[in-house]
C-alpha cells in the first residue's frame, strides 16, 4: 500500500493532501511522546503517594496516560511501516513497533513539550503540572476528536473523558493544597514560578502543527491559550494562587531540544532494552 | 473441526462467550460488548475487532490472546485480532445480561448514564446502589478500586464495601 492511499484511507474528508507524512509522524508522534514521558514521571509515584486512595489514583491516572501514548505509538509504528518512499526521520529499524519508538529512540527525537519532563518536585507540583497540562489537553482532544485523520480523533475522542477526570482531579488538589495550610500555599506559589516558563510552549505550533493545520489534521494550538486560561484561572481563584505575568518562555522540547531532565527520565526508561535489545518478559 | 469456511457468525459468537474480562471474569468479552465486528472472507479468513473500555486498559493484550487461543482451539489458524477505537465504547455497549451478572456477582453495574461528566471540582458523587442490599445510600470510598475501571464504594446501610464498574 503506497503512502498516499494509506493517508487517503484515514482521512474523513476527499480533500487534496497538502502534507507529508514525515509530518503527520511528527505531530503524532509528539502527542505520544508529551503522554509516555508525563505518565513516565506521575507513575513515580506509584508506592510513595501521600495516602493510599491517591497513591492509587495517581497511578491509575498514569495507567490512562500511558493508555493514550500507546495508541499514539502504535500508529506512529503503522505510519512508519507502511511508508515505502519517505526517508523518516527515526533511528528505529524497520518494522516499527510501539516499543521500538518508546525505546529504542534519543533525546534528540522526542518530541514532548518541556513542561511534561520537568521534575515531580513534591507532591503539589507532581499535581500542578498534571493540572496546567491536563487542561491543555483537555482542550487540545476536545478538537482533534474532530480532526480529518480518523485514527487521531479516534484516539482523542477515546481519551477525552479520561483526561476530564484527571482535569476534575487535579483541580481539586491544587484548590486543597493552594487554599490549604501557610506551608502547602507557599509550596503551591514555589511550583508555579518553577513551572510558568514551560506554559507557552504549549501553545506555539511546531512547524509540522503548522503543516498539518490546513487540512484540518492537526490543532491550532495556539488558538487555545485564552480557553485555557478561561479553564484555570477560576480553579487558581478558588485556591487562592496567582498566574505570574510576563515570565521567559523556555521552548525548544517540540523540536527535540530538552532539558537535562529527559537524559535522566530515558536513562533510566531505556535501560533495559539498550541493555538487552527486544527482551520481553 | 469446524471448517472456516461454513461457520456462521452465531457460532463464532458462542466461541467468543467462552472469553472472559480477566479483571471481572464474570464477564464475557459478549457481555461487556467490545466485540464490535467479525468478518469471515469468502477464502475463509476471519478478522476480530475489538474495541477497549478505557484507554488505558491492561486487559487488552490478555484478552486478544485469549481470542486467539480459542479460535486455535477451534480450528481457525490464521484469525486477525484487531482493535478499533471507534465509535467509543460506552456503558450502553455492556449487555443486560452482563449487568446482571456483575450484580450477582456483587459489582454494581454502571448506571444507565453517567452522571458526573464536567471538569468542575468537588461534584457530588454519582448515586450508586448497593448490589447486596439495594440501598442508595452509598458513598464513593475511592475513584479507583481493584482496577482502572472500577471505583471502590462503601454502602451506609449494610456497611459492605462493592466496587462500582464506572460509567463511561
Ligand atoms: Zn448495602
Amino acid at each position: 500500500m503506497s503512502v498516499a492511499s494509506h493517508t487517503k484511507n484515514n482521512l474523513q474528508s476527499d480533500q487534496p493532501i497538502n502534507y507529508s507524512t514525515t509530518q503527520l509522524l511528527n505531530y503524532t508522534t509528539h502527542l505520544a511522546d508529551n503522554t509516555l514521558i508525563l505518565a513516565q514521571r506521575s507513575s513515580a509515584w506509584c508506592g510513595h503517594g501521600p495516602i493510599l486512595e491517591q497513591d492509587i489514583a495517581i497511578t491509575n491516572i498514569s495507567l490512562d496516560i500511558l493508555g493514550q501514548a500507546r495508541n499514539f505509538y502504535q500508529y506512529a509504528a503503522q505510519l512508519i511501516n507502511q511508508s515505502t518512499n519517505q526517508p523518516i526521520n527515526c533511528s528505529t529499524i524497520q518494522p516499527a513497533t510501539e516499543d521500538a519508538l518508546a525505546y529504542h529512540r534519543d533525546s534528540r527525537e522526542f518530541k514532548n513539550c518541556l513542561l511534561v519532563e520537568q521534575e515531580n518536585g513534591d507532591w503539589g507540583k507532581t499535581i500542578l503540572r498534571l493540572f496546567l497540562f491536563s487542561s491543555y489537553q483537555y482542550l487540545l482532544y476536545e478538537k482533534l476528536q474532530h480532526s480529518n485523520d480518523g485514527q487521531l480523533a479516534a484516539i482523542a475522542a477515546k481519551a477525552l473523558k479520561e483526561v476530564a477526570y484527571h482535569v476534575r482531579w487535579s483541580s481539586e488538589w491544587v484548590i486543597r493544597l493552594g487554599d490549604g495550610t501557610g506551608e502547602s500555599h507557599q509550596r503551591m506559589v514555589n511550583a508555579i514560578d518553577e513551572l510558568w516558563p514551560y506554559i507557552d510552549e504549549l501553545f506555539i505550533n511546531a512547524g509540522y502543527e503548522e503543516a498539518l493545520l490546513e487540512d484540518n489534521i492537526a490543532v491550532d494550538v495556539s488558538a487555545l491559550k485564552e480557553k485555557w486560561f478561561e479553564k484555570i484561572l477560576p480553579v487558581f481563584n478558588e485556591a487562592t494562587l496567582q498566574a505570574p505575568q510576563n515570565m521567559f518562555a523556555k521552548t525548544g522540547g517540540k523540536q527535540g531540544i530538552h532539558s537535562e531532565q529527559l537524559g535522566y527520565i530515558l536513562a533510566e526508561m531505556q535501560f533495559m532494552q539498550r541493555a538487552y535489545p527486544n527482551s520481553t518478559w | 473441526m469446524i471448517h472456516e469456511k461454513d461457520i456462521t457468525e452465531d457460532a463464532l459468537l458462542k466461541i467468543l462467550e467462552t472469553v472472559t474480562d480477566p479483571e471481572v471474569p464474570v464477564l464475557s468479552i459478549i457481555d461487556l460488548g467490545i466485540v464490535r465486528k467479525i468478518e469471515i472472507s469468502a477464502s475463509g479468513s476471519l478478522q476480530v475487532f475489538i474495541t477497549p473500555t478505557y484507554t488505558g486498559c491492561p486487559a487488552m493484550d490478555v484478552i486478544k490472546t485469549n481470542i486467539r487461543l480459542v479460535l486455535l482451539e477451534n480450528g481457525f489458524n490464521n484469525a486477525e485480532i484487531k482493535t478499533v477505537l471507534s465509535p467509543v465504547w460506552t456503558t450502553d455497549w455492556m449487555t443486560k445480561t452482563g449487568k446482571q451478572k456483575l450484580r450477582d456477582y456483587g459489582i454494581a453495574p454502571p448506571n444507565i448514564k453517567q452522571q458526573v461528566c464536567t471538569l468542575e471540582a468537588f461534584q457530588k458523587d454519582e448515586a450508586v446502589q448497593c448490589p447486596h442490599c439495594n440501598s442508595y445510600h452509598t458513598h464513593l470510598v475511592s475513584r479507583f478500586g481493584s482496577t482502572p475501571c472500577k471505583a471502590l464504594y462503601k454502602c451506609d446501610d449494610c456497611l459492605e464495601p462493592f466496587d462500582y464498574f464506572k460509567c463511561h
